[in-house]
């Protein structure tokens, strides 16, 4: 007996909604599996992973937290990737966008008005935009690898906020400890509810709203899908593909740009070495997992926050290892993936007599 | 069969008001750790110290951690994590959890928190540092007997208060032996970098020093002493298998006396927010054994711990000048906490420039 993949002459549509549940399917068998082996009960240790963190109000507050920027960032990503264009450097337009709205409060301590916050949201946004547009200029003009140029560009966004949080935006008050001066409290997002759920929620939202319309219904999501699938035809359709390269570079951008300064202005409040725990990297896995599409984003940025989330109750309920969260991730993206073979490809059992007839 | 029903239903209506009853209800303590517990350095210590609360008190405390927790919103979260749990005592063991701790403190004030290295506290947030410099002042005064070419090279972090002490404890304690004794410090901007901290040791050495120390976490520098045959002093923890023959002592953290007290104070009812800053004499700064060096420099160093442990010496005793030359502390008087903890100046006989 032998099974060999055959490929499908169409897309299967079953497949493209079966696959990410087959993958969560088997990550949390495997997962049972392992827990088993470290002694735990599997059921129990499957529960405060994946259920508990949506158990209380609490926890589901804290879960979009979490989410939010995952959401922002990854529903940008997933255009630019539709139109087959790689930013990889979203971490470093969410630090420039953090950077950019912080300059308020850090220059205009004292400035207090109903503007100062949308100041802050449009610097950020336009932060991570700007700096977005190095590796589009820089592969439209001179036809670089946008995914080697927009990835080093994130140590740059990196270093340059390292430099400025312990040199000259260090908190004056602050014993020469690398943290800017403390958002006041007009400078900081509107919090929505008892807990720290914050507006950025509702722009994570909205860009997806307005994406899936945007992708869905106009001019240009389709332009940017069909110069993502062939830009020869884009071309005979009028499409310019450098057009599509800057918008969909700058609208991703934009959109970290604008979860960076939510992080800093929100959850954080204030500016420190690190501000993000890698949102800009995990958002690529969440544009994928999203098969990207936004409406799938969303719920793949709640799954990848629930393993977070699930990963640090495992620590405290189970006192198992950080380390197990990342194997979880690591699994759930490696099953995703692979089941993804089964759209394009169909199994086949082939009979061993007629397999070894032919041999 | 009635009775059984009734008396059933009974004990359940107790179950169920009561909750369920346990031979004795554990106080459960919290920590979360900036690193994983196997960096052998900072956090390893730390966990240490949880160690030796489950060791000593375990009959009363349960503990939980929670580690690589990035210093930022996420902290906040987990900390809040430990606190609905139900934890009475949350350790947060790195300066970045500062702002976090005290956020949860206030929606939890029956919950007792501890921050290392802050200097914000609140009714129910206590902190807790070590006198490092005391172990500072020991090893600068060894690496001055050591040292034959009267320069030592020194790692160091970031130009905050508590390392900058570090470094004007230890030349003081090289001044003693060797007035005109040289220091040269690289900043690398990371706690915990083995490839940058090689890369300063290696520099360092290039340019004379003989003996080297560090104000890093990392193991790499006395690994690079090792090879290029130049002593060195370790951090954190005792280091001694990475470098048998170049490690001189370690300044070694030891947060199990403080933890297992404070957790004890919660117990019994008389927890204080409070500053607390242990050091030789707390137990809290222990020196590794001394090895790799001539028994006079062993003995001098142990006569040196013994004094500052009595505190019959403070490593700050004026009169003592900044690096231009002004008294900042005059003869006979011993420097202030307050002084020490916003400390931005090097002493004299420092060379470069202070980043600011």
């Amino acid at each position: 007996m032998k099974i060999i993949l055959e490929k499908r002459i169409e897309h299967s549509r079953v497949m493209a909604l079966l696959s990410p549940l087959l993958a969560i399917a088997i990550t949390v068998v495997i997962g049972g599996i392992i827990f088993a082996s470290l002694g735990l009960d599997p059921a129990e240790a499957l529960y405060v992973y994946f259920v508990e963190p949506v158990t209380t109000l609490w926890s589901i507050e804290e879960l979009i937290v979490k989410a939010a920027p995952l959401v922002l960032i990854g529903a940008g990503l997933a255009i630019c990737y539709s139109a087959n264009v790689w930013n990889i450097g979203a971490e470093g337009q969410l630090t420039i966008g953090a950077l950019f709205g912080s300059a308020i409060p850090v220059y205009f301590t004292t400035w207090q008005s109903p503007l100062t916050l949308v100041v802050m949201l449009v610097l950020g946004g336009f932060g991570g935009a700007l700096f977005a547009a190095i590796p589009a200029a820089l592969k439209n003009r001179f036809g670089a690898n946008e995914i080697l140029t927009s990835l080093m560009l994130v140590y740059v966004a990196q270093l340059l906020l390292d430099w400025l949080v312990r040199g000259p935006w260090r908190d004056p008050q602050g014993y020469n400890f690398p943290q800017s001066v403390p958002f006041e409290g007009w400078q900081q997002l509107p919090l929505l509810g008892e807990g720290r759920v914050h507006i950025g929620a509702i722009f994570a939202v909205m860009a997806v709203i307005v994406l899936a319309i945007m992708m869905g219904r106009s001019l240009r999501g389709f332009e940017i899908r069909v110069v993502g699938n062939s830009p020869r035809a884009g071309a005979f359709a009028g499409f310019h593909q450098k057009r599509v390269v800057w918008f969909t570079f700058m609208l991703s951008g934009a959109l970290a740009g604008l979860a960076g300064i939510c992080e800093v202005a929100g959850p954080s409040g204030e500016l420190q070495p690190s501000i993000s725990p890698g949102y800009g990297f995990t958002a690529i896995i969440v544009a994928f997992l999203g098969r990207l599409n936004p409406i799938g984003v969303l719920f793949a940025g709640f799954l990848l926050a629930i393993s977070y989330l699930g990963g640090e109750a495992a620590q405290v309920e189970l006192g198992i290892s950080d380390k197990t969260a990342q194997v979880f991730q690591g699994m759930l993206l490696f099953f995703i993936l692979a089941c993804d073979t089964m759209i394009l490809y169909r199994i086949k059992i082939a009979s061993g007599r007629s397999a070894s007839a032919k041999a | 069969m009635k009775k059984l029903l009734g008396l059933t239903a009974v004990a359940l209506a107790m179950v169920l008001v009561t909750g369920v009853p346990h031979a004795a209800e554990k106080m459960k303590v919290g920590f979360i750790y900036v690193g994983p517990i196997g960096d052998h350095g900072w956090s390893y210590q730390h966990d240490q110290g949880r160690l030796a609360i489950e060791k000593e008190l375990g009959d009363q405390v349960e503990t939980v951690f929670v580690e690589k927790v990035s210093e930022g919103p996420d902290a906040e979260r987990v900390i809040e994590r430990l606190a609905r749990q139900g934890a009475g005592l949350i350790f947060t063991t790195s300066f970045g959890f500062m702002n976090p701790t005290l956020k949860v403190a206030k929606r939890f004030p029956k919950v007792k928190f501890e921050h290392a290295t802050g200097f914000k506290r609140a009714p129910n947030v206590a902190t807790y540092n070590a006198r490092f410099y005391e172990g500072r002042y020991i090893i600068g005064q060894a690496a001055a007997k050591i040292s034959k070419s009267g320069v030592a090279g020194y790692i160091a972090s970031f130009p905050i208060p508590e390392v900058v002490m570090g470094i004007n404890a230890f030349i003081l304690g090289a001044q003693t032996v060797n007035p005109g004794f040289k220091l040269k410090v690289i900043w690398v901007n990371s706690w915990f970098d083995p490839g940058k901290e090689a890369d300063a040791a290696k520099v360092l050495i290039g340019q004379g020093v003989d003996v080297i120390t560090q104000h890093t976490d990392s193991t790499a520098p006395l690994q690079i002493a090792s090879e290029k045959g130049v002593h060195a002093f370790g951090q954190a923890t005792d280091m001694i298998k990475f470098a048998p023959k170049a490690q001189v002592t370690s300044i070694v953290n030891n947060w199990a006396p403080y933890y297992v007290a404070r957790t004890k104070a919660v117990l019994d009812g008389i927890w204080k927010s409070e500053d607390t800053w242990g050091g030789l004499s707390a137990g809290t700064v222990q020196m590794a054994p001394y090895t790799n060096v001539a028994a006079d420099i062993a003995k001098a160093a142990k006569e040196t711990e013994a004094k500052i442990r009595s505190g019959a010496l403070h490593p700050f005793t004026g009169p003592l000048q900044k690096q231009d030359g002004t008294e900042f502390l005059a003869a006979g008087k011993v420097i202030d906490d307050g002084t020490l903890a916003g400390m931005n100046f090097y002493v004299k006989g420092v060379d470069g420039k202070l980043p600011q």
